[in-house]
């Protein structure tokens, strides 16, 4: 079986969940057999030996240099030294017009394109291959506009790719269900693939926490809450602030870790001032590696606040560092992890409550731990691979013309 | 009555908060120690503005007091500038001391940290003030008798004050609101105070030199000493000309290209051609005028922006939070007994640090941002916080908190 994988990032050099989530189904497809052609936007070693990884570029262009950033701009080098800078559009049209000439050139029974930034190079290559598409949705406009319908340009770009698609792929059975309502999708079309986590892949804490000043504190009795992700409305992180006052006033000693970069960094910051928790209140910014892993293992709760979250990999992370979890249940993650604190994103007081709760009982969030940590335990993409090989069954039999 | 030209100039340098960050708090207290090469290291500042404004300007000044026998001016020092010049530029402290000795040269009382400690704490306030007095006597030999609060933030409140702690007088911004149809060139006093003299900034004059002189579109540009002089011989009735400027003015916020040296070298020379011209120390000249008046400010007024208010400094959430915060640690502070922590925590009280975080204006990159070394108030905010942070984990660690 030969997928035509269509990506926009893979780690090291991803910016978020959807690289990770990329390369551990990827992983597991090519343990089960499959055989995956893995086209990237972008110039950079990963040192991957399971798929043939190609990275494309316009002609003329040497080098692609991708920011770390969701959503920065793209560097593109020249043959002759020369730089211009490219918008997400642009490299989106840029990868497309790549992806077209590679389609002529590889062999393969099922082009898998992941999320709207390559459903343009999708349909491309299903018109010029005649091979089936199967359009695997992380995340929808929906979800990165925090429930409004976001940017038109991308919504139709979505809107085709679903529609031209043989079937599609949501990461949770709440994403399914976004899609229908955004989109007047037939439910049949779509399948759910659960997002999971490669556990051996998880890496181990190592060393004194990079939190200092945080685990010092804690021994004087206070309690850390932290939230690692981007800062943009996706994620629900003004409830949180607002939850967090309520919390403030009746236990001062708390400090809510905010670990992350977005557009809305001054937003937070200006708002965690007027709700006059400032002293209460920590933004490290954007962490990667230690810096990263560290923020869950000073955390006595993790808090995931997001709004429309498809699935939501980072609890599952938190939980392998060893923080108990408070997720939203407008997420994809709250399908697959039964032992996990849950509340609506819009419900500020229950929202206060349960961390309140949750901080306040020792046993509680023992008990919550250590039935997440059995949970986890068992988590791996086996079952997901599973289906997804089974896709590529049913539809590479063809695609009517 | 002869007319007099009181120049008064701010000498002042802060102790800028490196990039200190959550990484930091708990494990060092550093947070006046940039590397040499960021834009937020002082010794480096210090060195720089030395070069460009202190030393010529001095070397300027002591000229001018041996040719001219009748020029006087009038200097505040705040204590963060004599520290770090006794560390980094001690050549420069002894050129002040050298202007200070000829004997024609007054000092003006303030707070040693050029705090907002008036506003905030009393007692924190009047120990700044005597250490300021306390370091003037052991440096300069000269016990200052008029006194300016920091960035001239002035009410009737303060008049009281510096009434019962014995000052001749107070010096304000002669700011339109306050001053109505009254003229700043000439002396006051305030309400319900018998002795206490007021001098007002006349701020059109000082800004002609200050701000507007290196400006080639403004329609008096280029501004010479003779037209100056002019213009103070041909401005009517007056007693004193208040020029109140930062000392900065010469070489650094003026540079010595735009020849606001040789401004400065003609001036004396051009106004006293006018044999009823002279110069006078702010104290001379409160006491040979007798006050023409009264003035009632019962609100806080400065000598910032349009506004003439706080609103540089307190203006937004971000501000009044991380000065509540550090304030609301006095009395653990002071219990400390810790001469290191005091130190710490009164140097983060320099009003400086709130003014990089404020955000009129921000978006148009104007004169907030030209004297701010963080790129943006919310990183001025977030290192600040950090090093409270510190502060908080030091006073726990002596069981404080």
């Amino acid at each position: 079986m030969k997928i035509l994988m269509l990506g926009w990032e893979l780690p090291p050099h991803n910016s978020g969940g959807l690289g990770v989530a990329c390369f551990q189904l990827c992983k597991a497809l090519a343990q089960k057999g499959a055989d995956i052609e893995f086209i990237l936007p972008y110039t950079a070693e990963h040192n991957i030996d399971f798929m043939n990884i190609h990275s494309v570029s316009p002609q003329g262009v040497k080098d692609i240099i991708k920011s770390g950033i969701a959503y920065d701009s793209y560097k593109y080098v020249y043959v002759d030294g020369t730089e211009e800078v490219i918008d997400i559009y642009g490299q989106q049209l840029s990868y497309e017009l790549s992806v077209e000439r590679l389609a002529e050139i590889l062999e393969f029974d099922v082009i898998h394109a992941h999320d709207w930034l390559t459903f343009r190079a999708a349909m491309k290559a299903k018109i010029l291959s005649g091979k089936p598409m199967i359009a695997h949705v992380h995340s929808l406009e929906s979800d990165r506009a925090g429930g409004k319908s976001g940017n038109p340009y991308v919504h139709e770009i979505e809107y085709m790719g679903l529609m031209m698609a043989d079937k599609i792929v949501a990461v949770s059975e709440f994403t399914k269900q976004t899609i229908i309502s955004d989109y007047d999708i037939p439910a049949d079309k779509i399948d759910v693939v659960h997002n999971s986590i490669d556990i051996d892949m998880v890496q181990p804490l190592s060393g004194e926490n990079a939190y200092q000043y945080l685990a010092k504190m804690k021994a004087n009795g206070y309690k850390v809450v932290t939230n690692v992700g981007r800062l943009t409305i996706q994620k629900g992180l003004t409830n949180l602030l607002r939850a967090a006052k309520e919390v403030v006033y009746r236990m001062p000693k708390t400090i809510f870790l905010l670990v992350g970069s977005g557009d809305q960094y001054y937003e937070l910051i200006t708002l965690t001032a007027e709700l006059g928790i400032t002293k209460n209140v920590i933004m490290t910014g954007f962490q990667r590696g230690k810096q990263w892993r560290d923020a869950f293992a000073v955390a006595d709760l993790f808090v995931m606040p997001s709004v429309s979250e498809p699935f939501g990999i980072v609890p599952l992370e938190a939980i392998s560092y060893g923080a108990p979890t408070l997720i939203t249940k407008q997420s994809g993650v709250a399908e697959v992890l039964a032992n996990t604190l849950k509340v609506d994103f819009w419900d500020i007081s229950e929202m206060a409550n349960q961390i309140v709760g949750a901080l306040e009982s020792d046993s509680l969030r023992q008990v919550l731990l250590a039935n997440a940590l059995s949970e986890y335990q068992g988590m791996s993409w086996d079952n997901s691979a599973d289906k997804m090989m089974g896709l590529y069954q049913t539809h590479s039999a063809g695609v009517l013309t | 009555m002869k007319k007099a030209i009181v120049l008064y100039m701010h000498v002042h340098q802060p102790y800028r908060v490196r990039n200190y960050t959550i990484f930091d708090a708990g494990v060092n207290h550093d947070y006046f120690d940039a590397d040499y090469n960021h834009n937020t290291s002082n010794a480096r500042i210090i060195r720089k503005v030395s070069d460009k404004s202190y030393l010529p300007t001095n070397a300027k000044l002591m000229e001018l007091l041996s040719a001219h026998t009748e020029f006087k001016l009038s200097l505040s020092i705040t204590g963060t500038l004599i520290d770090q010049l006794t560390e980094w530029a001690p050549e420069t402290l002894k050129s002040f001391q050298d202007l200070v000795a000829t004997g024609r040269v007054e000092i003006v009382a303030e707070t040693y940290h050029h705090s907002l400690a008036f506003f905030y704490s009393r007692s924190e306030f009047e120990a700044q003030v005597k250490m300021h007095r306390e370091k003037i006597e052991e440096l300069f030999h000269q016990t200052p008798q008029v006194f300016r609060n920091t960035e001239l933030a002035y009410n009737n409140e303060l008049a009281n004050w510096a009434e019962s702690s014995g000052y001749k007088g107070v010096l304000a911004e002669g700011w339109d609101p306050v001053l109505q149809w009254r003229s700043p060139n000439f002396v006051y006093k305030t309400p319900g105070n018998q002795n206490l003299k007021l001098l007002v900034k006349n701020y059109k004059l000082s800004d002609d030199i200050a701000f507007r002189f290196g400006d080639n579109s403004w329609s008096e540009w280029p501004l010479t000493a003779d037209k100056f002089s002019h213009w103070l011989n041909d401005s009517g009735d007056a007693t004193n000309f208040n020029l109140f400027m930062d000392y900065e003015t010469f070489g650094e916020h003026q540079w010595g290209e735009s020849g606001i040296f040789d401004f400065l070298g003609h001036l004396p020379n051009e106004w006293l051609k006018n044999p009823n011209n002279t110069f006078m120390t702010v104290s001379e000249a409160m006491e040979k005028n007798d006050s023409v008046g009264e003035l009632d400010m019962p609100y806080t007024v400065t000598w910032a922006d349009t506004e003439r208010d706080l609103s540089a400094w307190l203006g937004n959430a971000m501000q009044q939070q991380s000065i509540l915060a550090l304030y609301g640690l006095e009395d653990k502070i002071m219990n400390s007994d810790d001469l290191v922590l005091i130190n710490d925590w009164r140097r983060l009280q320099t009003s400086d640090h709130f003014y990089y975080m404020c955000t009129k204006w921000f978006n148009d990159g104007d004169i907030h941002a030209y004297f701010s070394p963080y790129d943006t108030p919310y990183e001025a905010h977030i290192a600040f916080m950090n090093a409270w942070h510190d502060l908080q984990f030091r006073l726990s660690e002596k069981g404080l908190l």
